[in-house]
Protein backbone atom coordinates (compact mmCIF):
# COMPACT_ATOMS: atom_id res chain seq x y z
CA UNK A 1 0.00 0.00 0.00
CA UNK A 2 2.88 2.43 0.56
CA UNK A 3 4.40 2.23 -2.43
CA UNK A 4 1.00 2.77 -4.39
CA UNK A 5 0.61 6.10 -2.09
CA UNK A 6 4.02 6.93 -3.33
CA UNK A 7 3.23 6.27 -7.38
CA UNK A 8 -0.13 9.11 -6.48
CA UNK A 9 2.31 11.17 -4.67
CA UNK A 10 4.59 11.18 -7.39
CA UNK A 11 2.31 11.94 -10.44
CA UNK A 12 0.38 14.47 -8.90
CA UNK A 13 3.45 16.32 -7.89
CA UNK A 14 5.25 15.91 -11.18
CA UNK A 15 2.26 17.35 -12.86
CA UNK A 16 1.97 20.19 -10.49
CA UNK A 17 5.54 20.87 -10.87
CA UNK A 18 5.47 20.97 -14.53
CA UNK A 19 2.17 23.08 -14.98
CA UNK A 20 3.38 25.48 -12.31
CA UNK A 21 7.00 26.13 -13.46
CA UNK A 22 5.67 26.81 -17.25
CA UNK A 23 2.63 29.20 -15.60
CA UNK A 24 5.18 31.23 -13.36
CA UNK A 25 7.96 31.24 -16.16
CA UNK A 26 5.39 33.36 -18.01
CA UNK A 27 3.87 35.26 -15.15
CA UNK A 28 7.13 37.31 -14.50
CA UNK A 29 9.55 37.62 -11.37
CA UNK A 30 7.42 37.67 -7.74
CA UNK A 31 8.39 38.56 -4.19
CA UNK A 32 7.26 36.75 -0.71
CA UNK A 33 6.26 40.13 0.69
CA UNK A 34 2.77 40.59 1.82
CA UNK A 35 2.08 42.46 -1.36
CA UNK A 36 4.03 39.78 -3.60
CA UNK A 37 1.74 37.49 -1.80
CA UNK A 38 -1.53 39.34 -3.13
CA UNK A 39 0.20 39.61 -6.16
CA UNK A 40 0.62 35.88 -6.72
CA UNK A 41 -2.55 35.13 -5.92
CA UNK A 42 -4.42 37.55 -8.47
CA UNK A 43 -1.67 35.72 -11.20
CA UNK A 44 -3.30 32.03 -9.89
CA UNK A 45 -6.65 33.26 -10.17
CA UNK A 46 -5.97 34.30 -13.67
CA UNK A 47 -4.55 31.37 -14.99
CA UNK A 48 -6.16 28.39 -15.54
CA UNK A 49 -3.06 26.07 -16.01
CA UNK A 50 -1.86 27.03 -12.88
CA UNK A 51 -4.89 26.37 -10.86
CA UNK A 52 -4.71 22.92 -12.44
CA UNK A 53 -0.98 22.67 -11.67
CA UNK A 54 -2.54 23.58 -8.06
CA UNK A 55 -5.37 21.04 -7.84
CA UNK A 56 -2.21 18.35 -8.51
CA UNK A 57 -0.68 19.93 -5.13
CA UNK A 58 -3.95 18.90 -3.05
CA UNK A 59 -3.76 15.46 -4.33
CA UNK A 60 -0.14 15.27 -3.76
CA UNK A 61 -0.95 16.88 -0.30
CA UNK A 62 -3.49 14.86 0.42
CA UNK A 63 -1.42 11.97 -0.37
CA UNK A 64 1.08 12.77 1.70
CA UNK A 65 -0.97 13.27 4.56
CA UNK A 66 -2.05 9.75 4.36
CA UNK A 67 1.44 8.58 3.95
CA UNK A 68 2.54 9.99 7.03
CA UNK A 69 0.20 8.71 8.73
CA UNK A 70 0.95 4.87 8.56
CA UNK A 71 4.81 5.46 7.48
CA UNK A 72 7.91 7.20 9.02
CA UNK A 73 8.71 10.72 7.74
CA UNK A 74 12.29 9.32 7.02
CA UNK A 75 10.67 7.42 4.31
CA UNK A 76 7.65 9.44 2.73
CA UNK A 77 9.77 12.57 2.27
CA UNK A 78 12.54 10.29 0.52
CA UNK A 79 10.50 8.83 -1.62
CA UNK A 80 8.97 11.39 -2.93
CA UNK A 81 12.36 12.31 -5.07
CA UNK A 82 11.22 9.00 -7.49
CA UNK A 83 9.58 11.97 -9.25
CA UNK A 84 12.82 13.15 -10.51
CA UNK A 85 12.77 9.61 -11.73
CA UNK A 86 9.49 10.14 -13.59
CA UNK A 87 10.48 13.60 -14.79
CA UNK A 88 13.56 12.69 -16.45
CA UNK A 89 11.47 8.94 -18.31
CA UNK A 90 8.96 11.61 -19.05
CA UNK A 91 11.73 13.91 -20.83
CA UNK A 92 13.21 10.99 -22.42
CA UNK A 93 10.44 8.94 -23.64
CA UNK A 94 7.42 12.13 -24.39
CA UNK A 95 9.40 15.48 -24.81
CA UNK A 96 12.33 13.12 -26.65
CA UNK A 97 14.93 15.05 -25.05
CA UNK A 98 18.90 13.93 -25.46
CA UNK A 99 19.56 12.84 -22.28
CA UNK A 100 22.89 13.89 -20.92
CA UNK A 101 25.49 11.60 -18.64
CA UNK A 102 25.03 13.00 -15.34
CA UNK A 103 21.21 13.17 -15.59
CA UNK A 104 20.88 9.28 -16.30
CA UNK A 105 23.23 8.99 -13.61
CA UNK A 106 21.20 11.19 -10.76
CA UNK A 107 18.09 9.78 -11.78
CA UNK A 108 19.53 6.06 -11.72
CA UNK A 109 20.81 7.34 -8.15
CA UNK A 110 17.51 8.67 -6.98
CA UNK A 111 16.27 5.57 -8.06
CA UNK A 112 18.49 3.49 -5.97
CA UNK A 113 18.47 5.95 -2.92
CA UNK A 114 14.62 5.14 -3.34
CA UNK A 115 14.63 1.35 -3.26
CA UNK A 116 16.96 1.57 -0.14
CA UNK A 117 14.98 4.07 1.94
CA UNK A 118 12.04 2.04 1.39
CA UNK A 119 13.59 -1.28 1.86
CA UNK B 1 28.80 48.74 -10.73
CA UNK B 2 25.35 49.15 -10.08
CA UNK B 3 24.85 45.90 -12.36
CA UNK B 4 26.97 44.29 -10.07
CA UNK B 5 25.23 45.91 -6.68
CA UNK B 6 22.12 44.54 -7.95
CA UNK B 7 23.11 41.23 -8.95
CA UNK B 8 24.35 40.18 -5.59
CA UNK B 9 20.87 42.25 -4.23
CA UNK B 10 19.21 39.55 -6.35
CA UNK B 11 21.04 36.64 -5.04
CA UNK B 12 20.57 37.40 -1.50
CA UNK B 13 17.06 37.85 -2.16
CA UNK B 14 17.00 34.07 -3.81
CA UNK B 15 19.02 32.49 -1.16
CA UNK B 16 16.70 34.09 1.52
CA UNK B 17 13.68 32.44 0.03
CA UNK B 18 15.86 29.32 -0.52
CA UNK B 19 16.02 29.33 3.19
CA UNK B 20 12.83 30.23 4.48
CA UNK B 21 11.30 27.71 1.80
CA UNK B 22 13.48 25.06 3.65
CA UNK B 23 12.87 26.17 7.11
CA UNK B 24 8.88 26.03 6.52
CA UNK B 25 9.40 22.54 4.56
CA UNK B 26 11.41 21.10 7.61
CA UNK B 27 8.20 22.48 10.14
CA UNK B 28 5.49 21.40 7.70
CA UNK B 29 7.33 18.31 7.51
CA UNK B 30 7.26 17.34 11.16
CA UNK B 31 4.00 19.07 12.67
CA UNK B 32 2.09 16.83 9.76
CA UNK B 33 3.56 13.65 10.21
CA UNK B 34 3.50 14.25 14.12
CA UNK B 35 -0.04 15.16 14.18
CA UNK B 36 -1.06 12.28 11.54
CA UNK B 37 0.03 10.05 13.80
CA UNK B 38 -2.43 11.29 16.02
CA UNK B 39 -5.63 10.69 13.89
CA UNK B 40 -7.60 7.49 15.14
CA UNK B 41 -9.41 7.30 11.21
CA UNK B 42 -7.22 5.84 8.89
CA UNK B 43 -6.96 8.14 6.02
CA UNK B 44 -8.71 6.82 2.68
CA UNK B 45 -10.47 7.89 -0.75
CA UNK B 46 -12.71 9.97 1.61
CA UNK B 47 -12.01 14.00 1.23
CA UNK B 48 -13.97 14.36 4.32
CA UNK B 49 -11.37 12.26 6.96
CA UNK B 50 -8.74 14.64 5.57
CA UNK B 51 -10.83 18.00 6.69
CA UNK B 52 -11.19 16.49 9.98
CA UNK B 53 -7.38 15.39 10.31
CA UNK B 54 -7.14 19.22 9.63
CA UNK B 55 -8.61 19.80 13.19
CA UNK B 56 -5.78 18.59 14.65
CA UNK B 57 -3.90 21.57 15.73
CA UNK B 58 -0.27 19.94 14.39
CA UNK B 59 -2.01 18.84 11.27
CA UNK B 60 -3.15 22.90 11.02
CA UNK B 61 0.04 24.18 11.33
CA UNK B 62 1.42 21.25 9.26
CA UNK B 63 -0.79 22.56 6.44
CA UNK B 64 -0.39 26.11 6.91
CA UNK B 65 3.28 25.69 6.80
CA UNK B 66 3.31 23.77 3.78
CA UNK B 67 0.82 26.05 1.76
CA UNK B 68 3.03 28.56 2.76
CA UNK B 69 6.34 26.58 1.44
CA UNK B 70 4.08 25.72 -1.92
CA UNK B 71 3.60 29.96 -2.26
CA UNK B 72 7.45 30.90 -1.72
CA UNK B 73 8.57 27.81 -3.89
CA UNK B 74 6.13 28.76 -6.88
CA UNK B 75 8.14 32.62 -5.69
CA UNK B 76 11.66 31.04 -6.05
CA UNK B 77 10.79 29.65 -9.39
CA UNK B 78 9.93 33.03 -10.86
CA UNK B 79 13.73 34.33 -9.33
CA UNK B 80 15.97 31.05 -10.34
CA UNK B 81 15.78 28.61 -13.03
CA UNK B 82 14.19 25.12 -12.49
CA UNK B 83 17.97 23.79 -12.76
CA UNK B 84 18.75 26.12 -9.67
CA UNK B 85 16.15 25.23 -7.65
CA UNK B 86 15.86 21.24 -7.74
CA UNK B 87 19.31 20.75 -6.69
CA UNK B 88 19.52 23.19 -3.82
CA UNK B 89 15.98 22.04 -2.31
CA UNK B 90 16.95 18.63 -2.62
CA UNK B 91 19.13 19.51 0.85
CA UNK B 92 15.10 18.92 1.90
CA UNK B 93 15.74 15.24 2.10
CA UNK B 94 18.54 14.77 4.54
CA UNK B 95 16.71 17.88 6.74
CA UNK B 96 13.72 15.39 6.73
CA UNK B 97 15.28 12.69 7.78
CA UNK B 98 17.12 13.99 10.14
CA UNK B 99 14.02 15.74 11.80
CA UNK B 100 12.38 12.04 11.48
CA UNK B 101 14.93 10.30 13.55
CA UNK B 102 15.70 13.28 16.30
CA UNK B 103 12.23 14.99 16.83
CA UNK B 104 10.16 12.10 16.12
CA UNK B 105 11.85 9.52 17.59
CA UNK B 106 12.01 7.15 13.73
CA UNK B 107 14.52 4.36 13.67
CA UNK B 108 16.84 5.38 10.49
CA UNK B 109 18.83 2.34 9.31
CA UNK B 110 22.52 2.63 7.76
CA UNK B 111 20.23 1.47 4.89
CA UNK B 112 17.84 4.71 4.82
CA UNK B 113 20.91 7.10 5.48
CA UNK B 114 22.40 5.80 2.27
CA UNK B 115 19.68 5.26 0.32
CA UNK B 116 18.72 9.29 1.36
CA UNK B 117 22.33 10.75 0.88
CA UNK B 118 21.42 8.82 -3.00
CA UNK B 119 18.97 10.54 -3.74
CA UNK B 120 20.35 13.77 -2.55
CA UNK B 121 23.08 13.30 -4.90
CA UNK B 122 21.10 11.84 -7.48
CA UNK B 123 18.73 14.93 -7.36
CA UNK B 124 21.39 17.57 -7.49
CA UNK B 125 22.77 15.89 -10.60
CA UNK B 126 19.73 15.92 -12.29
CA UNK B 127 18.72 19.08 -11.34
CA UNK B 128 21.93 20.70 -12.04
CA UNK B 129 21.69 19.89 -16.17
CA UNK B 130 20.53 22.95 -17.30
CA UNK B 131 17.81 21.87 -19.47
CA UNK B 132 17.79 25.41 -21.78
CA UNK B 133 14.67 26.66 -21.20
CA UNK B 134 15.05 30.50 -20.65
CA UNK B 135 18.24 32.53 -20.92
CA UNK B 136 17.11 36.14 -19.75
CA UNK B 137 15.57 35.57 -16.45
CA UNK B 138 17.76 33.54 -13.91
CA UNK B 139 20.06 35.78 -11.51
CA UNK B 140 22.21 32.46 -11.20
CA UNK B 141 24.41 32.23 -13.31
CA UNK B 142 27.02 29.48 -11.52
CA UNK B 143 30.39 28.66 -13.09
CA UNK B 144 30.13 25.37 -13.67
Amino acid sequence: MKWVLVAVLVLATVLGDLLQSHEMKRAGEQSVSARGFARLLHIIAQRRLLILGIACNAVSFFTFMALVQTEPLSFAVPASSASFVLETLLAKFVLHERLGARRAAGALAVLAGVVLVGG
Amino acid sequence: MTNLTARSGALLKTYSVLVFFLALKAVGNSAMAWGMKQVPERMSMNPALYLRAMLNPFVAMGVAALILALLTRMALFSLADLSFVLPVTAVGYVIAVFLGKVFLHETVTHQRWLGTLLIFAGAALVGSTSRNTTSTTSPEESPT
